[in-house]
Formats: C-alpha cells, structure tokens, sequence
C-alpha cells in the first residue's frame, strides 16, 4: 500500500507540482478555460476528447504499463499452469494416478489446485485494479479533464 | 417405471417456475423502449447482480448435466470439464471484461469494428455470432431433450421433439417479452436456484459418507467396470497418441472459448462501468469454483449410488446423471426439483443465446451493414425480434437432430468455433495497434473456417460409431476437438493478414480512441 502511494506521488511530481497545485489548477479550468490552453487541450472545440494527446501523457503511459505488467505475465502464468495439468493427465498417467488421501489420486488434487489458483490470480487482480489502476485512472481524468 | 419419478409432479414444479419468471420477465422489462434496453438492459445492473447472471450463463444444461454425467461415467476424464470452465474465467477477467466493456456497446461487432472498416468487419463478426450461437445453442437443445426423455418417460423421438418444440417457444417468449433485463433476472433466479440445489445434494451426500470425498470416489470405483482405473485419466480419452492429443486439444478450447462466446461477452455490457463489469467476473468465478467443486461431489456420488451402468441405460444417457442421483437420495420430490431448476437452466441460457444471436444480426447487419448506421432504433429493435423468432426456430430443428449427443461434448465444439473466430480478434483490436481491417476479416474467417472445416471432417460427423452420420466416412482429421489447430491458425492468420497489408494511417485516430478507452475508460460512457 505505501509503496503504492509513493510511486503514484512520484509520477505527478515528475509532471507537474504536487497535489494541492493540480488541485488548484482543476479548478481554474471551470471558469476560465480559454486561458489555459495546455489543459483545453484535452478537449477538442466540440467536446470529443483529443485521445491521442491523452495517449501521450505520462498519466497513460504509465497505466498501460502497470495493466500490461500485470495482465500478460499473470496470463502466460495460469496458462502454463493449467497446461501442465492437461499434459500431465495426458502423458504422465502413472505419475498422476498416485493416491495420495484414500483413493484421491494427485491428479485430482492438481486439478482442484487450479481451483485455488484462479482464486487466488482473481482476488489478486481485483487488488491491483484497485489499488494501482483506478488510482492512476483517476489521476489520469483529472488531468485530461475528461471523466470516463 | 420407477426411476422416472412422478411425470405429473416434474411437470407441475417445471410449469410454476416458468410461470413465475415469466411474471417477473413481464414485471421488470415494462420499459423496454430504446435499445440500450433490449439490448444490455440500460446497463443497468450492478457487478454482483450481474456476475450472478454471468455464471448463469454458465451453469447451464452442459455444465450441470453434461459435466456431472460426465463424472459420473468418466470419472477422471469427466473432471477435467470442471477444471476448464473455471480457470478460463481467467482469460475474461484479465484479457478481455474491461476493454470490452469500454469500448462497445451491444455486441462483439461493436468492439471489432470500433477501428475497422465498419461494413466487412460487422458483417464478419455477426456471421461468427451466428455460427457460434446456433452450435451452442443446439447443444442446449439436446440437453433438453435427453431431460425430457428421462423425466416425462417420453422415449419416442417424436415425442422428445415436440417437447423440445416446446421449450424452444418458451425461451422466445422470455426473449421477445424481457429483452436483456428480462433474460438477465431469469438467469439470475436460476443460478440462485441451481447453486443451491447442488450445494445441498452436494452437502448431503459428503455427509452420508462421513465428509470423505475419498469415501464417495471408493465406493464409485464399485459402481464402475473400470474399477479404480476410473479414477486416473483416460477413461474416456483412451492412450493412442490422437486420442491424447484430442484431449488436450479439447483442454485449450475450453480454457480459451468460455470467455470468447457472444453471449457471454454481451453480458458485459449490462453493467454500467468497466469497474463493475471486474465485479462481475470477480463473483462470476466464486460462484464457478464453489459449482463445479460440487459437480465433481454430484458426479462421484452418482457413479456410486446410482452406478455408472444404469445411468448408460436411463433414457437420455449419461446426461440423466444428476437427476437420477436426485431421485436415489430424495424420491420423486427433488427429482422433480432438480429437473425444474435443470429446465430453468436451459431456458435460460437458450434466451441468452437468442438474444445474443437477434442482438448481432439486427445491430451489426440489419443497422450498420444495410442500414449504414442509419437504422431507425424502433425499427432495429423490431428486427432483433423477428431475428429472435428465426434463431428460435432454427435452434428447435437443430436440438430435434442433435439430440441424444453429450452436451458437454457438443458446447465444447462451440468453445473451439468462439476461441478460434473471436479471441485471437478481440486480444488483438484491443492490444495491438497495428492491427488492420484486412487482418481482422482474416482472423475471424480463418478461425471460423477452419474450424468449422474440420469439424465437418472429424469423427464427430461420420465415420464412427457415435458420428453424427455413423453410415457414410468422410473423416480426415482425427481429433474430435479442432481447437489444438484453429486457434493457432487464427492467430496465425491474424497476424500474417496485417503485416502484409497495407496500414491504415485514415484509422488512426481511431486506432489512439479505442487504445485510450480500453485502458483507461475516459469517454465510454457515451
């Protein structure tokens, strides 16, 4: 959690002034917009949204990486693992035909272990979407000014 | 005959719960005017209502009666079913819920031609849809079929057929009366329904045998020819080296097609945000492990109490598994139970289905390929209708021929169709900018086709015993599944199509909207 917030305070620095400032800045944008061109431009003159400025922002940047860093690798993850169960089904018969608990074989217990992992990666997900997407998200809206 | 327990009882409890939802479809969709409403419900639902829904989508008649008979008659084999469909949730909740959900808004075809040329890439994605649906769709069909045998001791085929002419009218009238709001609350009933009847014959039965889930397998190694060998893979699947590779072609279509079905993509748009569309998944797969976990209880204790030889002989086969069971530890009463929340089951999910499937034609073809994005909304809405009634139509006479096949077996053929056409489609419009119109039409059509190519020349079709046409022998490829092939060569096509094609600069614009959206949900809600 903590490393969370030090990382998210460290990129708004690297903007722009802290908090407080952009807080201040958020709010000067409602009544005087035309001043203020670098924060207009998010907009376009007709209120679409200019998405590939916002694609350019360090905002962006750095959500697609965190999502991309954690999707991919946790993907090729409960992949390989749920593949390890097939195969060895398929091909490593004898292995997975030892009783372990009565007659409850180790294939069996792998295949409820696949279970537990998809638990697991889901809540795990759930976590990080939380704590390290939606933060950005919404730092990413409060620049752009665009709301989702 | 006293395994079919008491017809009139079965048909009264069936007939009440339809009743029942049929006043609750009525009551809910009263406003079903624009097409945000028919379609996705005014994205109305919360994450958790709707992952209830979306594991309906799920519970459906291949995974409660396929699987558990399954189980019941493969043991080891049979579980591995259980063990796809859970971890595949996966693939939706990391890969796929949230980019969809911020960049479409009723249908696949709206993500696939979010940054494509709008008429050929619609027009594709439909015609996936459609392919997909009415496979999966015939497979439920089936599933009622064999239900319908065993509970009303129908056995002529004319007999089952009528039946299955029956639910089929039912499940178009939920469709045509509720649009998505009214399928979404039966699907919420029936999960309710049916993870509640599994618990509890899954509690009673761990309880009859001390809470030893050793001691149920023990006594259903008894009950089964194969005597422990049940209990370790190839049951089923057998030891050539093609049948082992069709099991783990199998394995790959489950893990990668659950979370690529239309339907079950659709669902994602009833819920307001990407944020709740996490939700549902997140509850989607609580509900999923504590089902399947129970189904592996279901299909053990009844290979044991009920044997693995007389569910073979019931009428409707290894699909008769869990109500069988039903009736050994409960009379005709939860016999008559378990087979109303069996039904409820497959309503369900066939007007899922059906919506989906009237969904894709009237939005992807009817409004943007003819229309050209001209429809009249009222219009659209009244062709999704009419579509509902056709799909409807089809699917009867479909389920009429299929029946008596094992619906796991036949819902993983869908699986196969939907990783191949839409997942390598849908991973690549969201995550690879570079990705172009010619590619897309590729990989749709080139997993589509591919797989439905080997299908039709798999032993599924003809040349053995248990094909679809058993007399004639057109078959050349081995494998019953066709994923192990088609879902790599989709990708493949997918791939090779776009870095030999020309980019598309005009497209870029569009290509930075739908990148920004995905990810990050500023301007979806529009």
């Amino acid at each position: 959690m903590g490393a969370a917030h030090e990382g998210q305070g460290y990129m708004t620095k690297a903007i722009r002034s802290p908090g407080e400032a952009q807080h201040e800045y958020r709010e000067i944008r409602g009544f005087a917009s035309f001043d203020d061109p670098e924060t207009l431009s998010y907009v376009d003159s007709d209120g679409t949204p200019n998405y590939e400025l916002i694609r350019q922002t360090d905002e962006f940047r750095v959500l697609r990486r965190r999502l991309t860093t954690f999707i991919f690798p946790m993907t090729a993850l409960f992949l390989a693992s749920y593949l390890t169960f097939v195969l060895l089904s398929a091909y490593a018969k004898d292995f997975v035909s030892t009783k372990v608990i009565g007659v409850i074989n180790l294939g069996i217990l792998l295949g409820l272990g696949q279970f537990v992992t998809s638990i697991i990666i889901t809540l795990g997900y759930a976590r990080y979407a939380k704590r390290r997407l939606d933060p950005q998200r919404k730092l990413l809206a409060e620049k752009t000014g665009v709301e989702e | 005959m006293p395994t079919t327990g008491n017809p009139v009882l079965n048909l009264s409890v069936f007939a009440v719960f339809v009743l029942i939802t049929l006043y609750i479809v009525y009551r809910v969709s009263s406003r079903n005017v624009t097409a945000s409403d028919y379609y996705a419900a005014g994205s109305s639902f919360t994450g958790a209502q709707n992952g209830v829904a979306l594991s309906g989508d799920f519970l459906s008649a291949a995974s409660f009666l396929g699987i558990s008979g399954g189980i019941a008659a493969h043991g080891y084999d049979g579980f591995l079913y259980s063990v796809g469909w859970v971890v595949a949730w996966l693939v939706g909740l990391l890969l796929i819920a949230e980019g969809l959900r911020n960049t479409g808004r009723f249908t696949v075809g709206d993500v696939l031609a979010f940054r494509m040329k709008q008429r050929p890439v619609r027009a594709a994605a439909a015609n996936a849809t459609l392919v997909i649906s009415f496979f999966y769709m015939i497979a439920q069909m089936a599933g009622a079929g064999g239900l319908i045998a065993l509970l009303l001791n129908v056995t002529s085929k004319w007999g089952q057929a009528v039946l299955i002419a029956l639910v089929g009218m039912v499940m178009v009238l939920y469709v045509l009366i509720g649009g998505m709001k009214g399928t979404t609350w039966v699907q919420i009933i029936k999960a309710v329904l049916l993870l509640l009847c599994v618990t509890l014959m899954s509690v009673f039965l761990l309880g009859k045998f001390g809470f030893s889930l050793s001691a149920i397998m023990q006594q259903a190694t008894e009950n089964n020819q194969l005597g422990e060998a049940v209990l370790d893979p190839g049951a089923k699947y057998g030891f050539s080296a093609m049948s082992k590779l069709d099991f783990v072609s199998l394995a790959l279509s489950l893990v990668l097609g659950i979370a690529s079905l239309p339907h079950v993509l659709m669902r994602f748009y009833t819920v307001p945000n990407a944020s709740e569309a996490r939700r549902s998944v997140v509850w989607a797969t609580w509900t999923m492990v504590i089902f399947y976990l129970c189904t592996l209880v279901i299909g053990f204790g009844a290979m044991a109490l009920v044997g693995t030889d007389k569910i073979a002989a019931a009428p409707g086969g290894e699909n008769s598994a869990a109500p069988l069971l039903a009736f050994e530890i409960g009379g005709a009463v939860l016999l008559g139970v378990v087979s109303a929340v069996a039904f409820a089951t497959i309503l369900a999910v066939v007007a899922g289905l059906t919506l989906a499937a009237s969904a894709s034609f009237a939005h992807d073809v009817y409004a943007n390929v003819i229309k050209r994005g001209n429809a009249e909304p009222r219009r659209e809405i009244r062709v999704a209708r009419l579509t509902a009634v056709v799909v409807g139509v089809l699917s009867i006479i479909g389920g009429i021929a299929a029946n008596g096949q094992n619906v796991a077996f036949l819902v993983s053929l869908a699986l196969a169709l939907a990783a191949s056409a839409n997942l390598s489609t849908i991973l690549y419009t969201i995550f690879w900018r570079r990705f172009n119109t010619t590619g897309t039409l590729w990989s749709i059509y080139g997993g589509l086709g591919s797989c439905l190519v080997l299908i039709i020349f798999s032993p599924v079709m003809s040349g053995a015993r248990t094909s679809i046409f058993p007399d004639v022998d057109f078959a050349w490829f081995p494998l019953g599944n066709p994923g192990l092939v088609s879902i790599p060569f989709s990708f493949l096509c997918g791939f090779l199509a776009t870095i030999f094609s020309k980019r598309e600069p005009e497209m870029a614009a569009k290509a930075a909207e739908m990148e920004v959206r995905a990810i990050s949900g500023i301007g979806a809600r529009t």
